[in-house]
């Protein structure tokens, strides 16, 4: 078989005969044509940490929900939270794009797409005390229930979040804010109708459901409490106060535990932002050592 | 201004298909949202479904392959995020083609509330006729398919499990 004839020359081919970075989805840059300029009164680089911010929850949690892969209890199961986490990725790649755009890797965003894009080189070469995410969503699956009370949380804090940051001045992020409210809704109304069914199952859904909201409860500790780069973008127009979330986030989500016919445990007192400022458990170096592994083997890797 | 280099690059970008849903181009999907030309560059606007939609690489290269076989050589795809895009947006001919191909067209989206997501306990109020035999009579097996942009059904009346494209 002649050379050129090899898949990989085939595949090469289709892209112009330029090698592609392996581990990312290759050309395609989530921000083609957008307009990424910062208006002005906005500070690049705290926007950029923001971005990070919500972009890490997000591919966090797809990480944690893809670990149902092959375990869920059904077939469709599986498939809703694939396609959760699909929806979850998508939101975590626009917004780590966002990032880079605004300078977080202290290079254009014109570098980035002739190698490895931002928002790969942002989710694959970062150690864990980059990351910003909460613990919230890097605390282990557990069993299915707390699965879905950690899901049912995160998805209302983040929904609450993103009604809001449709009118953020930063134009890009409240695109992607817009775009990712009907996304959650269908994660958030799905949690909540699993939790109804365990906790209002049998005895044993029942105990392992209240087990769950149990264990999630304290981990909401740090969820809405502002860091100093919130702020300041909460004086600039672009961020919300997580503490203007509360109620929305306490409401909804002691009405779905009540109807589950479950105990509402007590909210945990307000923490200081630990995750929001790299501070994790071995949990997320665990969870980064799957997601980045390979990656990191084959750092210049093309096909 | 409407060119003549205009209307001609529309004609070739509007027989451009869906990579997941081939039998809708991706005007019918409402993912085409603009072709214009700017300095001798035609520039076309496309719109993902949803956020995680892996689809928008093979669109975008699709899109430029097309051009470039009938004769533009300056093609520039850009994505525009806002407003996002609706179940609305697929036009009437995209709606008889999903369901002439075994899928559940949408209905109307619902309504998009500015403030609080209300939440919704109760099964999906959603419905849909069964694409194979018409019966109206049909249940969601699972809100979330193959795709992200569809739900499961199963029709009462034939049997036939067929997807459905949810209203967003």
């Amino acid at each position: 078989m002649a050379h050129e004839e090899t898949v990989y020359d085939a595949l090469d081919h289709a892209h112009g005969g330029e090698g592609q970075w392996a581990f990312g989805t290759g050309f395609d840059d989530p921000l083609a044509g957008v307009d990424t300029t910062v208006p002005e009164g906005i500070d690049p680089a705290d926007l950029g940490v923001y971005c990070l911010m919500l972009g890490d929850d997000a591919l966090v949690l797809c990480q944690r929900l893809t670990q149902w892969a092959t375990n869920a209890p059904e077939l469709e199961e599986e498939v809703a939270l694939a396609n959760s986490g699909l929806d979850l990725l998508g939101q975590a790649r626009l917004l780590l794009a966002r990032a880079g755009s605004v300078g977080v890797l202290g290079r254009s965003r014109e570098q980035a797409t002739d190698s490895i894009p931002d928002e790969d080189a942002l989710a694959y070469f970062r150690d864990a005390d980059e990351f910003r995410n909460t613990a919230l969503v890097e605390a282990e699956n557990g069993d299915f229930a707390r699965t879905m009370v950690r899901l049912l949380v995160a998805s209302a804090w983040r929904l609450a979040l993103f009604t809001r940051l449709r009118t953020s001045r930063d134009p890009v992020l409240a695109a992607i804010a817009a775009k990712g409210v009907h996304e959650l809704t269908y994660h958030r109304d799905h949690a909540a109708r699993w939790l109804l069914r365990l906790g209002d199952g049998t005895t044993e859904s029942h105990r392992r459901a209240q087990a769950g909201v149990d264990a999630v409860w304290p981990l909401t500790a740090d969820l809405f409490t502002a860091t100093d780069v919130e702020r300041r973008l909460v004086e600039a127009g672009v961020a919300v106060d997580p503490a203007e979330l509360r109620d929305e986030v306490t409401g909804v989500l002691t009405m779905v535990v009540e109807r589950a016919t479950l105990a509402v445990p007590a909210w945990p007192a307000d923490a200081a932002p630990s995750g929001r400022l790299g501070r994790h458990g071995p949990e997320l170096t665990a969870l980064l050592a799957d997601l980045q592994g390979l990656a990191r083997q084959h750092p210049a890797a093309t096909w | 201004m409407v060119t003549a280099v205009v209307t001609s690059a529309r004609a070739v970008a509007e027989t451009v298909t869906d990579p997941e849903l081939p039998m809708l181009t991706l005007a019918d999907l409402g993912v085409l949202r603009d072709v214009r030309e700017e300095a001798g560059t035609v520039v076309v606007e496309i719109t993902p479904t949803y956020s995680g939609c892996p689809a928008m690489g093979v669109m975008r290269a699709d899109l430029v392959h097309a051009l470039h076989r009938a004769g533009f050589a300056e093609v520039d795809v850009r994505t525009v995020l806002s407003p996002p895009w609706s179940t609305d947006w697929i036009s009437e001919a995209g709606r008889r083609k999903l369901a002439d191909g075994g899928i559940a067209p949408p209905g109307k989206a619902p309504v998009r509330p500015s403030g609080p997501v209300p939440l919704t306990l109760g099964p999906s109020r959603r419905t849909a006729s069964c694409p194979v035999c018409g019966s109206a009579d049909t249940v969601e097996v699972s809100e979330f398919s193959a795709t992200a942009c569809k739900a499961m059904r199963r029709c009462r009346s034939c049997a036939e499990p067929f997807e459905h494209v949810k209203e967003v």
